[in-house]
C-alpha cells in the first residue's frame, strides 16, 4: 500500500502504518549516526539534556556527503540501523516515533518499537543521489566538530521509504 | 629504466577517487540491466529502478552514488623497471587522495584511531596494496571501499576435510548474515587459500574484476556460477526487501596454500561496485 505522510507522525497514523507499506514522508527529520548517538548517550549518563528535542521525532541514520553550491545537501542515503541498535531502546523510551534507517535490528530494538507503538522504516541503501532530490533543506543542529557525523535537521518533501517493523513488531526482513 | 613521476601519480588517484564515486563502470551498469530484467518481486523491481535512476542523478547532477564514498583501496601494480622520480610514493597517493575527497565534495569518513576516533578530515590514509611486477608498466585500480558492506565480511579458516562443500556453506553464511544491511544486490568477492591476511586481500581484490565475467579456472568458473544462483535464491532481493536479485556477480580468486589449512574469505560488496583502473 502507497501513503503520503505528513510529519510529524500523528498516533493514529502510526498505528496505521503496517510493514510492507510504502510511505512518502514530508516534513522534518533530525539526521544523526554513530557517533552523535554515542555522544548523546553519554550526556543522558552524565544526567543532561538532549540537544534536540525527542518527543515525537523522527531520526534518520545518515552521514552525507558535502553540499555542492546551491545545493541543501550532497548525496544523502541511509546508514546501516543495526549499528545504533545499542542506543536506540533508551531514545524510543524518551519519545522518539520513527527511525529511517537499513538492515534489521535487535530484539531489544524490536521490543521497544512496540512498547512505545514506534516504527522502523528502510530507505533504498545506496541510492543517496536519488534521495538527496528528496530533502529540500537542510541545517546543522549540533557536534559539528564530528563532520559527517554531526546532527542535522532536514525538511524532506515525499521521501520514499518502507516500513520494516510496525507497532506490532511485525517486521517485513522476516518474512 | 622508466621514469614516472609523483606528481603524475597524485593527479591520476585524484581523478580517479571522484570518477569512481560519481559512475560506475560498464561492467556494473551491465550486471544491472540484467537485474532489471530478470527481477520477479514488485518491491525488488522497484528497487532497482530507483538504484538505476540514482545512478543517471549521480552521472548527471555529478553528485556521488552513494554517501559513503568509502575508504580508499589503492592497488599499486609496478613494473620492476620503473624508477618514481619526487616525492615519496606512499604520500603521492595519499595526496591524490586528499585532493581527490576534498575537490569532488566525496565525504570523509576515516578516523586516524580506530579507538580514538577522530575524522581526519580529508579521508587518508588510504590503504595501499603495492605488488612489484614485471617489464616497466605502471597499473593503478582504486576501489573506494563503503562500510555498510565491509562489515559483513568475514574469514573463515576451514579444514582441508570440509573441501568444497565447506566453502559453498562460508559463502552462503556469509551473504545470509550479511542479509539486509550490505545493500543487496550485492557483488561478492571470495578469496579462496593461501594463508589468513592473503585470502582476504584475494577477496578484495577479486571485487575489482569485471562483474559477470566468470574465472577462467574451470572448476571456479563452476563454483562462481553455482553460488550466484545458490545466492540468488535466498530471496533477500534488492534492499533486502525480497527478490531473484540478492547478488549481481560472484567473484572469487584462489591461491595455494597449506596442508594443514583452507582458508575463505569472503569479502561483500553493495551494488555500488566502484573500482577504476588506470594504466601507463
Amino acid at each position: 500500500m502507497e501513503k503520503k505522510i505528513q510529519l510529524p507522525l500523528q498516533e493514529d497514523t502510526v498505528e496505521e502504518l503496517k510493514s510492507g507499506d510504502y510511505v512518502y514522508l514530508s516534513g522534518s527529520v533530525y539526521v544523526a549516526r554513530d557517533a552523535a548517538h554515542k555522544r548523546m548517550t553519554d550526556s543522558l549518563d552524565k544526567g543532561e539534556g538532549l540537544p534536540i528535542e525527542i518527543e515525537d521525532a523522527i531520526i534518520y541514520y545518515m552521514g552525507p556527503s558535502p553540499a555542492r553550491e546551491g545545493r541543501p545537501i550532497g548525496s544523502a542515503g541511509p546508514t546501516t540501523a543495526s549499528r545504533m541498535d545499542r542506543y536506540t531502546p533508551r531514545l524510543l523510551d524518551m519519545g522518539l516515533s520513527a527511525m529511517i534507517g537499513k538492515g534489521k535490528r535487535s530484539k531489544e530494538v524490536i521490543e521497544a518499537i512496540i512498547r512505545n507503538k514506534a516504527v522502523y522504516f528502510a530507505a533504498v541503501g545506496g541510492a543517496g543521489a536519488l534521495l538527496s532530490k528528496c530533502i529540500i533543506q537542510s541545517e546543522t543542529i549540533c557536534y559539528e566538530d564530528l563532520g559527517a557525523e554531526a546532527i542535522l535537521k532536514i525538511e524532506v518533501k515525499d521521501f520514499p521509504a518502507v516500513v520494516v517493523i510496525d507497532t506490532k513488531g511485525n517486521n517485513l526482513y522476516e518474512n | 629504466m622508466r621514469t614516472i613521476t609523483s606528481e603524475s601519480i597524485t593527479k591520476n588517484i585524484k581523478e580517479m577517487c571522484i570518477e569512481a564515486n560519481y559512475s560506475l563502470s560498464k561492467d556494473m551498469e551491465d550486471v544491472f540491466s540484467h537485474a532489471v530484467s530478470t527481477e520477479e518481486s514488485n518491491l525488488g523491481k522497484k528497487v532497482l529502478q530507483q538504484l538505476q535512476e540514482n545512478l543517471k542523478i549521480a552521472k548527471e547532477d555529478q553528485i556521488p552514488i552513494c554517501q559513503d564514498t568509502g575508504m580508499a583501496v589503492v592497488f599499486l601494480e609496478i613494473g620492476q623497471d620503473v624508477h618514481i622520480e619526487g616525492d615519496f610514493l606512499e604520500d603521492a597517493v595519499n595526496e591524490g587522495v586528499r585532493q581527490g575527497y576534498i575537490e569532488g565534495y566525496l565525504r570523509k569518513s576515516v578516523v586516524a584511531d580506530p579507538i580514538v576516533r577522530e575524522n581526519t578530515r580529508d579521508n587518508t590514509p588510504a590503504v595501499i596494496h603495492f605488488k612489484i611486477v614485471k617489464g616497466d608498466g605502471f597499473k593503478i585500480t582504486i576501489t573506494p571501499k563503503g562500510f555498510g558492506s565491509e562489515n559483513m565480511s568475514r574469514v573463515f579458516m576451514l579444514k582441508p576435510a570440509d573441501g568444497i562443500e565447506g566453502v559453498k556453506e562460508a559463502i552462503l553464511t556469509a551473504v545470509k548474515d550479511a542479509g539486509p544491511n550490505a545493500c543487496p544486490p550485492m557483488v561478492v568477492g571470495v578469496g579462496i587459500g593461501g594463508t589468513f591476511e592473503k585470502c582476504a586481500l584475494m577477496a578484495k581484490e577479486a571485487l575489482t574484476r569485471e562483474a559477470g565475467h566468470f574465472s577462467e579456472i574451470p572448476y571456479v568458473r563452476e563454483l562462481e556460477q553455482e553460488m550466484l544462483s545458490k545466492i540468488n535464491a535466498l530471496n533477500i532481493g534488492p534492499g533486502g526487501l525480497g527478490g531473484v536479485n540478492t547478488a549481481l556477480s560472484v567473484q572469487i580468486n584462489t591461491y595455494p596454500t597449506h596442508i594443514a589449512g583452507l582458508p575463505v574469505a569472503v569479502n561483500i560488496c553493495c551494488h555500488v561496485n566502484r573500482h577504476v583502473v588506470r594504466e601507463f
